[in-house]
């Protein structure tokens, strides 16, 4: 499969000031040292409570955040990235591979070359009255992304709206109207067109369908596959819903406090989780058949800070099977088998 | 067995500008002793309004305009919708409590948790409390010989007597507006303090001392939640109603919360009215499901039942639309209708894939098609 989107060692701090003169005195660790690669065309699963940094991590690989260190690579050529990694394991600091990130890392893109890669990677959020402004016509909330890309002539654009709201299933009786004449489904609809009306590649999908019903959620679902059909788009959707996921997604990565401690196709994982962490989640979706027996591992605690987050492995005070180890030194991310990464000490190849 | 709480005929609308909104249209739904009943449906239909209906809590444009809710209180079964506000204030909280769906909106930020628990216990068990600060008022008289202290304690001591005596007795309201003398009250907050604490381990949380003098801002959400399920539980209800208790929090602290509702439930044996728009959670929590669709009551049916045979279209769909792996999304078409212009007849035959012309023509009624299994549907 074809590396769409690579992060390596993705970092994302949060200062915390105090004291006199407001200095640093620590930091929110939000997402730290996160090294994903999404293949092209898949939908990309990304779980975990709130508070784990989901939503940070696909707000910084799309650089609506910047990253503190790592980095981020978005539809680099095959050779180019062999070239790259050649280039950092010789250790000595060549010259090339400075020109080459530059060139194609993310993480070091200026404002102007961050616009231009825009159009091509997109967003849609939670809460879609809160992320339309109530004082746009739908045209012009649609448009807006073309005008502001410029990819689109003025006398086209009404054109292209409709297309995409044909797309997302809207007529065109909704293109003179307010988001709040809207019903939430069809709101999260306008969002989804207008993320899609630059015509993207890459779109994450943060925790799209968290905010509507149970019924308008299938719908929304069936969209989404739709879409990545008739499109060929790649998804990164993050969700707190294990059920969503689990039937969205190609591969699920699950997120605690701000590190991954599995990642693996989604079958595999809802079938058999490895990392203790896994197993307590998948334990604790409710499953709608009263009948069914239950074997549930209850969590005790809550998620700790990541300000201050537990030394080695994260999870260890909520973790029933926690070791010594586990206490002082913090587990890397190893691949068990093909294609299954965990990080746990109990967990060896 | 017999019923906690009917409901009859419940009708619900509220009056605004656009025009007259039918919230409810004729609720029937009865709630047996130590059962919990799941309410479900979309946003909208009525679940929640239909919780505030029973504890008189609608907000102001809407307005009850038929119906009873009998309630088996204490003594006898009254019609709560007939109570005068003072008697329905010392019901809430007492008899009927609720746990709402957003802690942080539900706790008052300004006050700790202490606070706000015990004025759940000032409010409805003052008595109890003052009869227990009297006996610690005769243990510490009988450890000191007169001097001030000797009489402070007898004064506080006659003032405690007479709030055993007489609950509303004018010269103590009037006493606990003067300064200095109102530290007479200081004792009875003492042991609503013990009794706050207690409530507090009752719902597992870690170090309740220390909990109990922080603000709600300081606790997590699951936390929250706890605290304002100690509210509910504090003066052991005899029905609670839980309004999507576990909907803002994660799915592991949702386990945490559904355990600890099952485990107060069969402890405090109360009956629990559950509301909540997730299947998944009804299946592991309830008894009986009501399924409820733009402001009616479709199905009633026993827990096993309804999830194995699922007779209304709208609960069919319901159940279609649960995401399942390796299968499509069937979607519901549409969307939830308005409520100031319902669809006439069967609300739902917009939506309804099985709709036939009778739908759109007559309202169905509530049939009992198997025992204990109803459903208001012109197919069955």
């Amino acid at each position: 499969m074809e590396t769409f989107l690579e992060t390596v060692g993705l970092r994302k701090y949060y200062p915390v000031t105090g004291g006199v003169f407001r200095r640093k005195i620590m930091d929110v660790k939000a997402v730290d040292d996160v090294s994903l690669s999404m293949a092209k065309g898949e939908c990309f699963g990304l779980v975990g409570e709130s508070g784990c940094g989901k939503t940070t991590y696909g707000k910084t690989i799309i650089r609506l955040l910047k990253p503190t260190s790592g980095h981020i690579y978005f539809d680099v050529p095959m050779d180019v990235k062999e070239k790259i990694v050649e280039l950092e394991n010789s250790s000595q600091r060549s010259q090339e591979l400075e020109k080459l990130k530059k060139r194609y890392d993310l993480s070091k893109f200026g404002r102007r070359k961050m616009k231009s890669l825009r159009r091509r990677m997109q967003i849609v959020y939670q809460d879609p009255s809160s992320s339309l402004d109530p004082r746009q016509l739908v045209k012009s909330i649609i448009e807006e992304p073309l005008k502001v890309q410029g990819q689109v002539k003025r006398k086209h654009r009404r054109e292209r709206a409709l297309e995409i709201l044909g797309k997302v299933g809207l007529t065109e009786r909704s293109l003179y109207r307010y988001p709040h004449e809207f019903s939430g489904g069809q709101r999260q609809r306008i969002a989804i067109a207008r993320a899609l009306a630059p015509n993207p590649k890459f779109v994450v999908l943060d925790e799209p369908t968290s905010s509507v019903d149970v019924s308008v959620r299938a719908q929304l679902l069936n969209l989404f596959q739709e879409l990545q059909k008739e499109l060929g788009l790649t998804y990164l959707f993050i969700s707190h819903d294990l059920s969503v996921v689990e039937c969205i997604s190609d591969r699920v990565a699950v997120m605690y406090v701000g590190k991954i401690v599995e990642l693996a196709p989604t079958t595999e994982i809802f079938k058999e989780p490895l990392h203790p962490y896994s197993i307590a989640l998948m334990s604790s979706i409710p499953v709608p058949d009263p009948t069914a027996k239950r074997n549930r591992i209850i969590l005790k605690g809550d998620v700790p800070s990541p300000v201050n987050p537990p030394p080695g492995c994260r999870f260890n005070p909520r973790c029933h099977m926690a070791m010594d180890l586990c206490r002082k030194e913090d587990p890397k991310l190893i691949e068990v088998k093909k294609g299954r990464f965990v990080a746990c000490h109990l967990i060896k190849s | 067995m017999s019923n906690i709480l009917e409901i009859e005929d419940l009708v619900l609308r509220f009056y605004t500008y656009e025009g007259v909104v039918k919230a409810l249209e004729g609720v029937n739904l009865h709630v047996k002793d130590d059962e919990t009943l799941g309410v479900v449906g979309e946003t909208g239909c009525g679940k929640t309004m239909t919780a505030l209906s029973i504890l008189s809590l609608i907000p102001p444009p809407g307005k009850i305009e038929g119906g009873k809710i009998l309630f088996k209180g204490r003594e006898k079964t009254i019609d709560l919708l007939k109570q005068n506000e003072a008697y329905l204030r010392s019901i809430r909280g007492k008899d009927i409590s609720i746990i709402f769906q957003e802690p942080s909106a539900a706790l008052n930020p300004v006050y700790t948790v202490e606070e706000q628990i015990s004025e759940v216990f000032l409010q409805h068990r003052k008595e109890e409390l003052a009869r227990k600060a009297l006996e610690a008022i005769e243990k510490d008289i009988q450890s000191v010989k007169g001097g001030l202290k000797g009489f402070i304690y007898g004064f506080e001591r006659k003032i405690y007597k007479r709030m055993v005596e007489k609950p509303r007795s004018l010269s103590l309201r009037f006493l606990s507006r003067i300064p200095v003398v109102r530290r007479f009250k200081r004792r009875l907050k003492k042991e609503a303090k013990k009794e706050t604490i207690d409530i507090l381990r009752k719902t597992e949380i870690p170090d309740p001392e220390r909990v109990a003098d922080m603000y709600p801002h300081e606790l997590s959400g699951g936390m929250q939640q706890r605290v304002v399920i100690s509210i509910a539980l504090a003066c052991n209800p005899k029905l609670l109603i839980a309004d999507e208790p576990t909907t803002s929090l994660d799915v592991t602290v949702q386990a945490q919360i559904l355990n600890l509702i099952k485990k107060l439930k069969e402890e405090f044996e109360s009956s629990i009215i559950y509301i909540t728009h997730d299947l998944g959670v009804v299946a592991e929590t309830c008894d009986r499901v009501a399924v409820m669709y733009a402001g009616n009551v479709v199905e009633i049916a026993d827990v096993k039942e309804i999830f194995k045979n699922p007779l209304h279209p709208y609960t069919k769909g319901l159940m279609e639309s649960i995401p399942r792996p390796g299968k499509d999304f069937k979607a519901i078409k549409g969307t939830v209708p308005s409520m100031i212009n319902p669809p006439s007849g069967c609300r739902f035959n917009p939506r309804c894939p099985e709709a036939i012309e009778r739908c759109s023509i007559e309202k169905p009624k509530m049939i009992e098609v198997e025992k204990t299994h109803f459903v208001s549907c012109h197919l069955h």
